[in-house]
């Protein structure tokens, strides 16, 4: 039995903007990941400081959860739509 | 605590593993193959598979243990939610399509797709044996701990029925099956974990709780040196008890002798709760046998902004965290003293103001202020380093990539577990403030919170509950003996041995396989079963962030890595990581049991050393080895995707 990609490849033009674009919201998410980790150690008691009826413990805590989903449905619409692009213009010029 | 077993609790956990072995059976013709047994035939739609991710990656750890460790410790159990979630953004955004890409059934599938070499096989089927085995101990270990107080079975019934009832799901149906039981719990874990914050939120807080026991106190009317007297005469003072920084006071009345701690400040005795192991092997609680009933559970506030009698019936969300931030949380210190041949563990009220329940610093000491150290530091930030890194590494969730067609519904699926798992890391922060304020808290076993707070609401909820954190544990124990299945017989027998099979052969041996490790998985659960759950899984992720992220980021976008680099890389996470574990002074203490004895690694979470040490050891080796690498292939960015059939 063989082993290895079982299936054909085909070349994906939008492989370089998905790079890229995973990568810049991967690089932006672990600044703010470690901006709050390095609050914690560096400035504990500014995690007490009240945001509204909250304080910053938790208004990050909870942003930190509520902007992956955003960035993933973010990512995955940015994605879908250059996708959809190349298939167009991949159909475009397949007819000519 | 004594638990009794409820029947409509038994009722529907016999119901669910009816159901979860008649779907394994109804599967199991799908798996003939190996594709169909390792991968479940490549078909299941990207939606099915985000959620059995869910499924697959919320385990006890999440479930119970982070519900648990928020309502003992507050905010830092949330630290635990963060920093898993964050993980999956490693996932989604670095390594959900790359590996779709490259690999077939295993995670060693898609680290040796380039190279082909067997030492890189065999580094990552130990890593995966490895990492899975760390990650599989606690979940059997939490497995008999949960059914235990739920199901009134021995500890080792639980290890064996789980065991059993994975082995079946596995060995008979594999991925297919596996994907399946993750996807109903993955669901039914979220959606319920909904109900039950809906619940706590519309009952609100009080400050006496339905399900309190209203400790008493006693003031004191006069204490010289060892001396006390005390306002309340049908109590007589039998001794004062010193230990650290506490003063315990032992009472009698009526022929029962109880311990009170002395609050020096308000000039009171307060009771406490205590299990004491008497010279004649009785274990007594609070005075009395299990069975009397006399131990309570704990968790309220004692007061709302200086108001000691609050109830505010139903809440919002934010205003739910803001009265426990303006009010007092009475959580619960423990002690073990000696008193004559007995020995005594003390549970005492700790009164703690609600701003610091919400903030970090409890359970991890980070504060300078409260006598943190550098290293204390160090610790919670190398803890945070393997949350954040590991998720992307774990071999039982890297498998699924290979469940979906292609790599774009890798990707959508990473999106829906993002979504799905990232609402439930929310909702954690509500069922673990509701247990340390609704009189849920069971101080001698905080894995219980969830469970005992969805019992405060009634049978009914506490029955469903049961058996989804049951099926939790089944969920994420299946992936893990598929993972490791697929380790043995893919990796070390097929491609690093060489042992030629055919594709039955390859489903016989996964089968055999998953039977061999699912025993093993039964023992070590019963051989760790004193074990803290919490400690393995953090490694697990440390292990996997050290051993197997550096791998896969070399191999998605690194031209100069070679295969002799990667699988040192590796090795040299594995090591260091273990060696760094296994010396450390949580090993010492809680499982070699040498007390009082200095380890000689001081650093407890070790991913802040061991996954710098495989970075570098990648690099190095990969530039000190270029020559013998002239074949070396493109990195995956650039190889394409896979033409693939629709999903079904």
């Amino acid at each position: 039995m063989s082993h290895g990609p079982a299936t054909e490849w085909e070349k994906e033009k939008s492989e370089g903007y998905k790079t890229k674009l995973g990568l810049f919201m991967f690089a932006a998410y672990t600044v703010i990941y470690f901006s709050f980790i390095f609050i914690c150690v560096l400035s504990p008691r500014t995690m007490a400081l009240d945001v509204g009826s909250l304080n910053v413990a938790i208004v990050y805590g909870f942003g930190l959860i509520a902007l992956a989903i955003v960035l993933a449905l973010v990512y995955n619409y940015l994605i879908s739509r250059r996708e959809k692009l190349d298939r167009g213009s991949d159909s475009k010029g397949g007819k000519k | 605590m004594n638990y009794r077993a409820e029947p409509l609790a038994i009722a529907i956990f016999i119901f669910f593993v009816i159901a979860v072995l008649g779907l394994s059976y109804f599967f199991a013709r799908r798996s003939k193959s190996a594709s169909g047994y390792y991968a479940a035939g490549g078909k299941i739609h990207w939606g099915v598979n985000g959620i059995a991710f869910a499924g697959d990656y919320l385990s006890a750890a999440s479930f119970l243990g982070i519900a648990g460790m928020i309502a003992v410790a507050g905010y830092d159990g949330f630290l635990y939610s963060i920093g898993y979630l964050a993980g999956w953004i490693v996932a989604l955004f670095v390594v959900a399509e790359p590996l779709k890409r490259l690999g077939k059934y295993t995670f060693a599938d898609a680290i040796d797709a380039k190279f082909k070499k067997r030492g890189i096989v065999l580094a990552a089927a130990i890593s995966t044996l490895i990492v899975s085995s760390f990650y599989l101990i606690p979940q059997m270990v939490g497995a008999g701990s949960l059914v235990t107080p739920l199901l009134g079975l021995p500890f080792e019934a639980g290890v064996a029925i789980v065991g059993f009832v994975v082995i079946i799901i596995v060995a008979t149906a594999g991925m297919t099956s596996t994907t399946w039981v993750q996807f109903i719990k993955g669901g039914l874990l979220v959606i319920f974990s909904l109900v039950l914050v809906i619940m706590i939120l519309s009952r609100g807080i009080s400050t006496t709780p339905e399900l309190y026991h209203d400790f008493k106190t006693i003031g004191v009317a006069s204490l010289t040196g060892s001396n006390i007297s005390l306002k309340d005469d049908s109590y007589k003072v039998v001794k004062l008890i010193q230990a650290g920084s506490n003063t315990f006071v032992k009472l009698s009345k009526d022929n029962v002798e109880t311990l009170w701690k002395l609050n020096k400040s308000k000039n009171v005795l307060e009771e406490t709760q205590t299990i004491t192991h008497t010279s004649s092997g009785k274990v007594l609680y609070n005075g009395a046998p299990k069975e009397a009933g006399k131990f309570y559970l704990v968790g309220h506030l004692a007061d709302i902004e200086g108001n000691p009698e609050v109830q505010t019936g139903s809440t919002d969300p934010f205003t739910f965290i803001e009265t426990i931030k303006e009010g007092t949380v009475v959580r619960w210190g423990k002690q073990v003293i000696s008193d004559g041949g007995d020995s005594i563990t003390v549970y005492y009220q700790m009164p703690t103001a609600g701003r610091d329940v919400l903030i970090p610093g409890l359970k991890f000491k980070i504060d300078p202020a409260r006598g943190a150290t550098p290293l204390d530091r160090v610790n919670f930030i190398s803890l945070m380093i393997a949350l954040f890194l590991g998720t992307a590494a774990l071999p039982h969730i890297l498998i699924r990539y290979y469940t979906v067609p292609t790599p774009a519904y890798a990707r959508k699926s990473t999106i829906v577990a993002v979504a799905a798992i990232g609402l439930f890391y929310l909702l954690t922060l509500y069922l673990g403030l509701g247990a340390m304020t609704g009189g849920s808290l069971d101080i001698t076993n905080e894995n219980m919170s969830a469970p005992l707070l969805a019992k405060s609401f009634g049978l009914g909820i506490f029955a469903v509950i049961t058996a989804i954190a049951f099926a939790t544990i089944l969920g994420t124990v299946s992936g893990l003996i598929v993972a490791a299945s697929g380790a043995v017989a893919n990796d070390l027998m097929h491609k690093f041995l060489k042992i030629q099979m055919s594709d039955k052969a390859m489903v016989f041996a996964g089968r055999t396989t998953a039977i061999i490790v699912g025993i093993i998985a039964m023992i070590l659960g019963v051989l760790f079963k004193s074990m803290n759950v919490s400690f393995l899984v953090g490694w697990a992720f440390a292990i996997a962030a050290s051993a197997n992220l550096p791998a896969i980021f070399a191999i998605i976008f690194w031209k100069k890595a070679t295969h002799q680099g990667i699988a040192a890389s590796i090795i040299a996470g594995l090591v260091s990581s273990l060696i760094l574990i296994l010396l450390s002074q949580d090993m010492f203490t809680n499982v070699y049991h040498l007390y009082n004895v200095q380890a000689p690694n001081p650093i407890g979470q070790p991913a802040i050393i061991s996954v710098p040490v495989s970075f570098i050891t990648l690099v190095v080796v990969s530039l000190l080895t270029q020559k013998s690498a002239v074949s070396a292939a493109e990195p995956v960015l650039g190889k394409g995707v896979a033409k693939v059939p629709e999903a079904d």
